[in-house]
């Protein structure tokens, strides 16, 4: 385990607040957070606040989910690379049938949202998610 | 690879059952079905066999059993001999092989079984959607809700910009993967499509249900439950015992972690790697090849794996399999067995199923003759496990190494 568990990244991340890992060594953010660098693999680290923005770089509409999650779809799922580097997984604040090819590219805020537990999920109280919001 | 030292090795029987739904059938009742024929076909005895590898994925959420391996060698009268259940989602069978045939090299073992089996589709949609995703990142993927279909709609549109194929174009293309593969399966007896959807068209893809947009059910592979088994033994052991062993020229594997550490994934750097690693051991290149069974869970993964393992140009694999380049008779024969889409996908089973279709066609046994590629000398096999998390690579010919 490194710096920041998961637990703590989510509990800053359901505040509004996105954490990373900078590297001593390269300068470049982790985040999600890891053990080592995810850029150079070093493992001297320290937990900084990022910028809460980022670009869309794809998307897709969940029609399907899997067990324990059915009663949220559909929803919109997307890879957002943060300004300060590092891409994430989260959920997109729109209607499922306004999601078009067009989102790639657009610009984001990123806050965290709670959504109820999974049976399997690690945190057994609450699942944070990154929800991006479109600028 | 060190591998300068190893020792060749060889298949010898193969199995595998009927892919679809086997509602009567345990996990156990399936791979017993397809070790038995893999053992018999072999015509060694039993106790020849020294160890057991069986690729298994979910039985956890499917069966309720996570130690499956040493109930699978009792099953087949072989308890006692070391078991070992290999997990390495949709390509635990493929390193399951793999790991056996590199103790063989090594001459550790002479003789292995190895196995693979799964059972999804009676599991039900919900349950084995669950189960797949855990093969994806647990914490920092799953919890937005993505899904395997997900990753890879999410790859598609990644595909489209990056190569400015508008989408609509690229999903025109990408049905060709499916028409391809489901008229091959529509011939196979073993597949689960069987005398199905041999003669799909275009719309037909695209009007199906959306379940991950852009991938509609016609974009992905099904659920499936089945079982396939090989047995391995140093070469000329097997050269003693089977007509027409198979050698292994050439074997890789590789890792990566979460989607997006890996960012671009219509270049997965893990299966680069791992295609490399193979292609040297065995002293040959992508235009050596005549056949291939490679990973195509969906449409879109097709063309990814065709242009990363070397048979197309980066961004040339999406009109490749419009073209019909990826056909029986065309540049390079790809998933003559009908594939994962319309073959059938049970997950720890697939890395053996798809070595089982190359033993056949380098054999000139495939069944029936129209899915047989001409003169088949050189094989292989692609497996990805999770989001690119493993990819293992397996290469196949009619002769040892050094004769090719």
């Amino acid at each position: 385990m490194g710096k920041l568990t998961f637990k703590a990244y989510f509990d800053a991340l359901r505040e509004g607040k996105l954490l990373g890992l900078k590297c001593k060594a390269c300068g470049k953010v982790t985040c999600p957070p890891m053990s080592v660098c995810q850029e150079c693999g070093a493992d001297e680290l320290e937990v900084v606040e990022m910028k809460n923005s980022g670009v869309i770089k794809t998307f897709t509409v969940i029609h399907v989910a899997p067990a324990g999650l059915e009663n949220e779809a559909p929803y919109v799922v997307c890879e957002v690379e943060t300004d300060d580097g590092p891409w994430l997984v989260g959920r997109l604040d729109i209607k499922p049938e306004e999601a078009s090819i067009e989102l790639v590219g657009r610009r984001v805020t990123i806050t965290g949202q709670e959504l109820p537990p999974e049976r399997h999920y690690p945190d057994k109280e609450r699942r944070v998610v990154p929800l991006f919001k479109l600028a | 690879m060190k591998g300068k030292n190893l020792r060749d090795v060889a298949i010898l029987g193969v199995g595998h059952t009927k892919f679809g739904r086997s509602p009567e059938k345990s996990l156990m009742d399936l791979f017993g079905e397809a070790a038995l024929e893999a053992i018999r076909t072999s015509n060694i005895e039993r106790g020849m066999i020294e160890a057991v590898f069986v690729g298994q994925h979910v039985g956890e959420l499917t069966d309720g059993i996570s130690n499956f391996a040493p109930f699978a060698a009792a099953e087949i009268g072989l308890a006692g001999v070391p078991a070992v259940r290999v997990e390495g989602a949709c390509a635990s069978s493929s390193v399951a092989f793999r790991e056996a045939y590199l103790l063989i090299a090594a001459g550790v073992y002479d003789v292995v079984l190895v196995g693979g089996v799964e059972r999804l589709l009676s599991a039900g949609t919900a349950i084995g959607t669950r189960a797949l995703a855990t093969s994806a990142d647990g914490v920092y993927e799953f919890n937005a809700g993505l899904t395997f279909p997900g990753i890879f709609a999410m790859a598609a549109i990644l595909y489209s910009k990056k190569y400015g194929i508008p989408l609509d174009e690229l999903r025109e293309k990408m049905a060709h993967v499916s028409i391809k593969n489901h008229g091959y399966a529509a011939l196979n007896p073993k597949a689960q499509f069987y005398g199905k959807y041999g003669d799909l068209k275009v719309e037909d893809v695209l009007s199906s249900r959306m379940i991950a947009y852009p991938l509609t059910l016609l974009d992905c592979c099904p659920m499936t439950d089945g079982a396939a088994a090989v047995v391995l033994a140093e070469a000329s052991i097997a050269e003693k015992h089977v007509e027409k062993p198979i050698y292994v020229l050439g074997t890789g594997q590789s890792s990566a972690g979460g989607i997006y550490r890996q960012r671009d994934v219509t270049v997965p750097m893990s299966r680069v790697r791992s295609c490399k690693m193979a292609f040297e051991q065995a002293g040959l290149t992508p235009e050596d090849v005549d056949v291939v069974e490679l990973h195509d869970c969906f449409t879109i993964a097709e063309i990814i794996a065709s242009e990363a393992m070397g048979f197309f140009e980066f961004g040339e694999g999406a009109d490749a399999v419009a073209e019909g380049k990826t056909k029986i008779g065309g540049k390079v024969a790809i998933n003559p067995s009908g594939g994962l889409i319309g073959k059938g996908h049970p997950v720890g089973a697939t890395g053996v199923s798809q070595i089982y279709a190359i033993v056949k066609q380098l054999r000139n046994e495939m069944e029936p003759r129209e899915l047989q590629v001409h003169n088949a000398k050189i094989g292989m096999t692609d497996t990805l496990g999770g989001d690119f998390g493993t990819i293992c690579n397996i290469i196949l010919s009619t002769e040892r190494r050094g004769e090719a």
